[in-house]
């Protein structure tokens, strides 16, 4: 069972966290054609990588952002969502 | 003395004072406390211990150390709560143990299955993957067949549940292994300052140090040594009897003992596991008495049994030489040393052995093995020069006449914590062997698993472990001392020799022989997890300890490629088998109870699961079905006054200068015209433009706004709502208030009469109209009152502290007592809102449906600048609907079946849609539902098929919403 540190709580078994998805910027809807909406909505990057994603911590309502290397299972660094650093 | 136990060894395990009479296959046997199954039978004379999987070939001790599953027992079928798959190898001996060999028909000396074995050349590798997949009809027979031969142990479907706690535990450093390196790693952890346990799935610590070497006075010398310091540290907590099952993320260790599972969080890992000794490959390589030296070795040092009368030992080190100096300590008769290197051994243990008169055969191997005419075991032994190449030369045989053979060939890593906990390991040409390369961090290896085997280079190796270990927490240590170098090769880079007509096993757990692998490799898996899938070799409960090594030594040399070319396979969890009640443990499914819980209690609520909630279903009256409770709760709504205790409704406050822009963007609706004191029906979507969440919303203030949301929904709604609140800077307060509010919603014509008894506020028609909200006191309680209409009567949604839930509960069915009030449960709730076409939630959407499917289009606001799911509904809006929810009813003359929920909508043989609620008996007599149907069916009067379960088409008649009250005048009273 993995760890997972809450920029809030600190460091804790990842059952208390609910996976939120990964980070992605709405386009504007106006601005888009239905198939560049589409593709917003339902497609996802699966590209071994470092991914930033969405976590939240269940038992306090805390959201934030963990950089997650899917290559070797390690969670880089986590932090607050504010919107300077996306 | 019985003829096979030898005088008392320094520091055996069994205590020769207690003599333990047990059954093993019906018949009494004689052992010692401390004795395993395997050893007591062993020491009996017994040679014939379990049968193999596949072909039911006798089989005795190879390991003695349940690195093979020769030795699998279940409890005698008279036995109760039935165990089975015990591994004989470590089950200790009991007065009261009474066990039968696992996988044989007929007891293990007559086992018939045996004739599979001269079956065998008709069940090539792949053989059930090839022959019984056509014709597919015939495969339930097959399949039958298969699983009444294959399998182990039988299970006792009588057996008692058990309640097996886990223990949740955390150190500094865990140490996996009680031998000369683990201890030393401990140790230097401990002594600077760690908290460190110490694992070991041995009853006694030493490792290797108790059976390998103990008549050398530096072994146990070392051993004393050892347990000396670690006794003087309180910060060191050696377990023995406890096996690391697994390791998973961040250094979480699955830690198993007799009684429990411990879930081990560590800050360091070291393993320091050992190696598991290899057999060599010859025909006959399975027979009982042939055996691993260090099997000989554990039944001489650890049990007193002697092993042989008369044996060979195949050597590839000098271990081999040591097990034979052993061998002739405890009087065995060392026939021969068969040395598969063609120099021999080089250090005088070789002069030691020919000393003694062994006949020394370098450059030979043991190229096959006999069994008895009658009986089980080994009767002689057929060694063979080997040629320059490694390969037994013909007309070279030396034949010896035997009772079993001892094997030292080589080690192979017990790595498979150090694999699941990250590490790769990189096969070592100087030593022959896999030794752990790169290691995650936090992670460390000491010992045998680094390729480091003499004794007191495994007690540095396990020293710098260790403070490697307290280093990586920034705990101060002495020196580091260098790393040992790696022994001369202990392992032998081949010790595999073909046989052409006879069997020669890779593995025998699965019966898998060499020819086996070359077939599969012909057949073109040459690649080494393809072919541990198509062979299954290591796939057997030991996963490989014994066969995975030269597996891939086979497949390497077929491939013409290095062992690092060839990789290796992955040993998953569990390290050892593990018992189900073990893992079982307690249920653990926390469940919310309503202030008013005790109430339904006492007065015979039947309650049902709802997401996390306990809710009364109906209340049971005595004399009356189920269905007749319901509908005459529903009744008593339609005609008087009932009440719902809805405390379960997700409640969610909203409030802030952004409390409207955020209504705006996370609702369908419009709320410009949503005045203070209002209240309205709201729509959620997520991105997709499906319908999510629905709810009230009712306007308290300027900025202040209150919300309902589903029961089972508003956990995940509200964190929705938060990272909107996030992403798009709102400055808002946003509050799930679900648990602090109890709610409970009275509706019935008579239901203004009860509530106005008990409140200050004004509740007539005029002062609170239909879909309004007011503050104010009921029964004592700062109240919010909504007038709502979901089951389609007049009605008061009242939302209280929780604190007060149960007390205006009480004053309401007090007040309510004069017109005959009484509680309603969520069956006669669903059937109410039912027939007034009221949706629920993931019962009548799913998750495709957006708004104008389940005809709540009418909630979406037009012309709004966003909201979410606003872009994927106008994409949605430019295709064709391809399904309508609609109201049905069946003619209440129909006696047939009736139709259940996720009955399919049949048109000429095709599916067109599904019901998805479904009333049996209404308020009206017929039944009806809804349900999801073609667009061009959708026109109230067509009529429809609805298919159930046994086939039959029931029809049904498209009927408009609602079903009740049309005009929507009762509810607007």
């Amino acid at each position: 069972m993995k760890l997972l540190t809450c920029p809030i709580n600190g460091s804790r078994p990842i059952q208390e966290f609910t996976y939120g998805g990964a980070v992605r910027d709405m386009p504007a809807p106006d601005a888009v054609n239905d198939e560049q909406w589409g593709d917003y909505v339902f497609h996802r990057n699966g590209y071994p990588e470092v991914k930033r994603e969405w976590w939240y911590h269940t038992a306090s309502g805390v959201w934030f952002i963990a950089e997650r290397d899917v290559v070797n299972d390690v969670i880089v660094r986590t932090y607050l969502y504010s919107k300077g650093n996306d | 003395m019985p003829p096979h136990r030898i005088p008392a060894q320094p520091g055996e395990w069994i205590d020769r004072t207690l003599p333990i009479t047990f059954k093993f296959e019906g018949r009494s046997y004689k052992g010692y406390a401390g004795d395993t199954l395997s050893s007591a039978l062993w020491g009996s004379g017994v040679r014939l211990l379990g049968r193999s999987f596949k072909y039911h070939r006798p089989r005795g001790v190879m390991s003695m150390a349940a690195h093979d599953a020769n030795v699998f027992v279940e409890d005698s079928p008279h036995v109760k709560n039935r165990r089975n798959n015990l591994r004989g190898d470590v089950l200790p001996i009991t007065a009261k143990l009474d066990v039968v060999a696992c996988n044989t028909k007929g007891g293990v000396a007559n086992d018939w299955l045996r004739v599979n074995q001269l079956f065998a050349k008709m069940l090539p590798v792949g053989f059930y993957y090839k022959a019984f997949h056509k014709p597919g009809k015939l495969f339930p027979f097959f399949e039958r067949s298969m699983r009444g031969v294959a399998g182990l142990g039988r299970i006792d479907p009588d057996i008692e549940a058990v309640n097996t706690p886990k223990r949740y535990d955390d150190c500094d450093v865990l140490v996996i292994g009680a031998g000369a390196s683990g201890l030393s790693a401990g140790v230097a952890a401990a002594r600077a300052g760690a908290h460190v346990v110490l694992g070991d799935d041995q009853p006694h610590p030493g490792g290797a140090l108790g059976y390998q070497s103990p008549l050398h006075s530096i072994a146990r010398d070392r051993l004393r040594e050892l347990l000396a310091q670690a006794g003087q540290l309180d910060n060191l907590d050696i377990r023995q009897g406890t096996m690391a099952a697994g390791a998973y993320g961040d250094l979480w260790v699955a830690l198993v003992d007799n009684d429990k599972l411990t879930k081990m969080r560590a800050r360091a890992l070291i393993i320091a596991g050992g190696a598991f000794e290899q057999p060599s490959v010859f025909h006959n390589n399975d027979l009982p008495g042939v055996m691993l030296a260090s099997a000989a070795q554990r039944l001489m040092h650890l049990y007193g049994v002697k092993p042989f009368e008369r044996c060979v030992v195949l050597a590839a080190n000098s271990d081999g030489y040591q097990a034979a100096a052993d061998l002739r300590a405890a009087g065995v008769d060392v026939a021969a040393i068969a040395d598969l290197r063609s120099g021999g051994e080089p250090t005088d243990l070789a002069y030691r052995a020919i000393d003694a008169g062994i006949a020394v055969h370098r450059g030979h191997c043991v190229y096959e093995v006999h069994p008895p005419r009658v009986g089980f075991g080994v009767a002689g032994v057929v060694l063979r020069k080997l040629s320059d190449d490694n390969r037994p030369i013909p007309d070279t045989n030396v034949l010896i006449d035997c009772d079993g053979v001892a094997m030292s060939v080589g080690w192979a890593p017990n790595g498979g914590i150090l694999y699941q906990a990250g590490a790769r390991f990189i096969y070592d040409d100087q030593s022959e062997q896999l030794v752990s390369g790169t290691l995650p961090q936090g992670v460390f290896a000491a010992g045998r698993v680094n390729g480091v085997y003499d004794i007191d280079d495994k007690i540095t190796d396990g020293t710098r472990a260790g403070q490697l270990a307290a280093q990586h927490l920034n705990l101060s240590t002495g020196s580091l001392p260098a790393a040992p170098s790696r022994a001369v090769a202990r392992s032998h880079p081949y010790p595999i020799y073909e046989n052409d007509r006879h069997k020669c096993f890779i593995d025998f757990d699965e019966d898998v022989q060499l020819v086996d692998i070359a077939n599969a490799h012909q057949e073109g898996y040459d690649n080494i997890e393809l072919l541990k899938r198509y062979t299954t070799f290591g796939m057997g409960p030991s996963q490989g300890k014994l066969s995975n090594m030269n597996a891939v030594r086979a497949l390497a040399k077929l491939n013409g490629a290095g062992i690092n070319e060839t990789g290796t396979t992955t040993s998953r969890p569990f390290h050892q088998p593990v018992l189900i009640s073990h893992l079982a443990g307690r249920r653990f499914h926390p469940m919310r109870r309503t202030p008013m819980h005790v109430w339904h209690h006492a007065h015979h609520a039947r309650f049902m699961h709802a997401g996390t909630w306990y809710r009364p279903e109906y209340y049971a009256q005595s004399g009356k079905t189920r269905e007749d409770c319901i509908i005459a709760e529903a009744k008593r709504v339609r005609s008087g006054v009932g009440m719902i205790d809805v405390s379960t409704l997700g409640k969610l406050e909203v409030s802030g200068p952004d409390a409207r822009t955020f209504i705006e963007q996370i609702y369908t609706g419009k709320f410009g015209k949503l005045d203070v004191g209002r209240t309205r029906y709201v729509v959620a979507c997520d991105e997709s433009g499906i319908v999510i969440d629905d709810g009230m919303i009712a306007r308290l203030g300027e900025d202040r706004y209150y919300l309902t949301a589903t029961s089972s929904g508003v956990a995940a709604f509200y964190r929705e709502m938060q990272r909107w609140a996030i992403l798009w800077s709102m400055n808002i307060t946003l509050a799930n208030a679900t648990g602090h509010l109890a709610a409970l919603n009275i509706a019935g014509p008579d239901s203004r009469k009860v509530v106005t008894q008990v409140t200050n506020v004004d509740i007539s028609a005029d002062a609170i109209p239909y879909m309004h909200v007011r503050e104010g006191d009921v029964a004592g309680a700062p109240a919010r009152v909504m007038r709502v209409g979901f089951v389609g009567e007049l009605g008061f949604e009242v939302h209280v502290p929780a604190s007060f839930g149960l007390r205006v509960w009480k004053a309401l069915i007090e007040a309510g007592h004069v017109y005959s009030i009484g509680p309603f449960g969520v069956e006669a709730q669903r059937l109410l809102r039912l027939e007034k076409g009221h949706i629920i939630l993931s019962q009548d959407t799913d998750a495709l449906t957006y708004p104008d499917e389940a005809g709540v289009a009418w909630a979406i606001g037009k012309d709004k600048a966003f909201f979410v799911g606003q872009r994927s509904i106008d994409v949605l809006r430019k295709h064709d609907a391809t399904r309508r929810l609609v109201g049905f009813r069946i003619d209440e003359h129909y006696r047939g079946t009736l139709p259940q929920e996720n009955h399919l909508i049949i048109r000429q043989g095709k599916i067109t849609g599904r019901v998805t609620s479904v009333a049996h008996r209404s308020t009206f007599g017929f039944p009806l539902g809804l349900a999801y149907i073609a667009p061009d069916q959708a026109k109230p009067g067509s009529h429809v098929q609805i298919r159930i379960s046994d086939g039959a088409l029931v029809p049904a008649t498209v009927t408009a919403l609602p079903f009740y009250d049309p005009q929507n005048e009762r509810q607007k009273m």
